[in-house]
């Protein structure tokens, strides 16, 4: 029992001193995951715009494949972007596995269904009324999509901050794809599960409280946006 | 000029327009009126190509409608429509009513420009910078009109335009149609079930019932001559009488209605079955018989209902046959008007409009 107060003082001293090893390793997680999320974003906003405004055959299909998607394993998408980036893979000549580089492609590819599939639920929570009265307004089936989902946007942007939720937290996909290399793919999922294992408590405990405070700041973050 | 040719409309296995084909010309105010529910909404949306007919064609300018979306993007911003409940989209009143130019790609400054002249013809001056989510139902239909106003229309739409207004801002806005419409020949389709409403503004007016058109023509026609029962109800025909000529003397008919002789002007020979059409102006009481009086019929009866309605009282006289008639206040009061009262129900000749009474009725009456 003692052992556990002793890790949480020494990583109450961890955080407060911001010893540098715990400010590096969070600023590398924080990096990783913002830039999967915005990546992610970029692709799965206008792909949700197109699958909700587009009539096409297979659309209910495709949708269900997307909420399946939602529970993509981790450990299943460092799979798949491993195969990729691995040196016999199609994308192998390029390098990125054990890099920041295929870490960001793993989350990317982690949240990219959870977030077409949130564009989706927050575009079919436009009132037909607004896009009818788009279309009357003379809007070209691009303006259209942009104008609704800026309408859409504070839904949407709730989809986008569970998908950084989902990417910063991820163990597997990071593991696999960034290989835990200290000072360079090391990460706060990826730290934890190797420092807890190594019984070095106080920083898994200090990196844990971290992650925590992430969580809470983007939970909150996402109340304050649908309470708008 | 807007056409439909043998337009039917069903939303799965609901039918909701049946058979419509009409004119609308260019420049003209044209209402389409009817209760609700009867799909009045859905030819405007027709018109403004939100929806594709399930059969028949509608051309405008002679162009047929049924083309790829680019180009029914051009022809949709050629008009604009004015939709029952307005929207307000996110931002601001200035960026709300800019919308449908940024769509046509206006320099900013013209944009601005035309947003200050709209909301000047409107009556929200000053409202640009305010947020549109805060604004009362009155005022956001004011800036919904004013969003389909900045872009010029050629055609404009405006479905149920003043239901969420007060009757000084109903006046205001109906000035305003007016106004444009004059200015800018700007041909305006208005669906309202506002019957006097429709025959304030209308050029010509359009009752739809039972999901097609009852008829077609000018406010006198339809409020005056209606063509079917169903039309003179709506337009507020209260007294709808059945009877057969008994006799034709130069177009002065003798009209037996249940054993009662009616005086009514009409061209159809002795034996015709016919339905009589009489609005409840134009009937008025007497309190004696008076030979002198203009009014042929002079029927003696009693009242049994008297229901105010504002300045003006509704009446119920039992003559043999119910008539129906609204006189003001003041004369209801002067004549001492009350349940068993007895009087003279006196109507014109003239004011009787009379139609042969047949299974098939014409679709359409004059001016169609």
């Amino acid at each position: 029992m003692n052992e556990i107060i002793d890790g949480f003082l020494q990583a109450g001293q961890l955080i407060i001193t911001l010893d540098p090893e715990v400010i590096e390793i969070t600023t590398r997680s924080l990096v990783i995951s913002l830039t999967a999320t915005l990546i992610a974003s970029a692709i799965a906003i206008p792909i949700g715009g197109l699958i909700h405004f587009r009539e096409f055959g297979g659309k209910r299909g495709l949708i269900t494949i997307i909420q399946t998607l939602y529970a993509l394993p981790t450990v299943l998408a460092g799979l798949l972007v491993f195969l990729l980036l691995s040196r016999v893979g199609p994308l192998g000549f390029l390098g990125l596995l054990f890099t920041p580089g295929g870490m960001i492609i793993a989350q990317t590819v982690l949240v990219v269904p959870l977030m077409i599939g949130m564009t989706l639920i927050a575009l079919s929570g436009v009132k037909r009324a607004i896009q009818d009265e788009v279309v009357s307004l003379g809007a070209g089936s691009t303006q259209v999509i942009t104008t609704l989902v800026r309408e859409a946007r504070f839904a949407i942007l709730g989809g986008v901050i569970l998908g950084f939720g989902r990417a910063i937290s991820e163990v597997g996909a990071a593991m696999m794809i960034g290989g835990n290399i200290r000072g360079y793919t090391r990460v706060l999922t990826t730290a934890i599960a190797l420092e807890t294992s190594q019984g070095n408590l106080a920083l898994s405990i200090a990196l844990g409280i971290i992650l925590m405070v992430i969580a809470m700041v983007v939970t909150t973050a996402l109340f304050l946006i649908q309470e708008r | 000029m807007i056409e439909f040719s043998h337009v039917d409309m069903r939303f799965g296995e609901k039918e909701v327009l049946r058979d419509l084909s009409f004119t609308i010309e260019k420049g003209e105010i044209f209402t389409v009126i009817g209760p609700s529910g009867t799909g009045k909404t859905t030819v405007l949306r027709l018109i403004d190509l939100l929806q594709n007919p399930s059969a028949g064609t509608i051309s405008i300018d002679g162009r047929e409608t049924t083309i790829p979306e680019r180009e029914r993007v051009a022809l949709r911003r050629r008009m604009a429509m004015v939709f029952q409940k307005p929207i307000a989209f996110r931002g601001s009143v200035a960026e709300n009513i800019s919308l449908g130019l940024a769509f046509r790609g206006l320099p900013r400054e013209e944009r601005q420009a035309r947003v200050t002249e709209a909301l000047g013809l409107v009556g929200l001056p000053g409202y640009g910078d305010r947020k549109a989510a805060t604004l009362s139902g009155g005022e956001l239909q004011r800036v919904a009109i004013a969003r389909a106003l900045v872009t010029r229309p050629e055609i404009l739409l405006l479905d149920e335009p003043t239901a969420n207004l007060d009757p000084v801002s109903t006046g205001k806005i109906e000035q305003l149609i007016l106004s444009i419409n004059e200015r800018f020949r700007t041909t305006i389709v208005i669906s309202t079930h506002d019957m006097v409403q429709g025959q304030r503004m209308a050029n010509r007016i359009a009752v739809i019932l039972n999901r097609t058109i009852g008829q077609i023509g000018d406010s006198h026609d339809i409020f005056y001559h209606p063509s079917t029962p169903e039309v003179a109800r709506m337009v507020g025909v209260e007294n709808i009488l059945e009877g057969w000529v008994r006799s034709n003397e130069n177009g002065l008919a003798l009209v037996d209605v249940e054993g009662i002789s009616i005086a009514a002007t009409c061209p159809y020979p002795p034996g015709t079955g016919v339905t009589v059409f009489l609005r409840p102006e134009d009937i008025v009481f007497l309190l004696e018989k008076d030979g002198r009086s203009s009014a042929r019929n002079e029927l003696p009866g009693t009242v049994s209902r008297v229901t105010p309605m504002g300045a003006m009282v509704k009446v119920r006289v039992e003559a043999g046959v119910r008539f129906t008639a609204v006189i003001t206040r003041r004369s209801c009061e002067e004549m001492g008007i009350q349940n068993g009262k007895d009087l003279f129900v006196a109507f014109k000749a003239t004011a009787l409009h009379v139609v042969p009474r047949e299974k098939e009725r014409p679709a359409t009456g004059p001016g169609a």
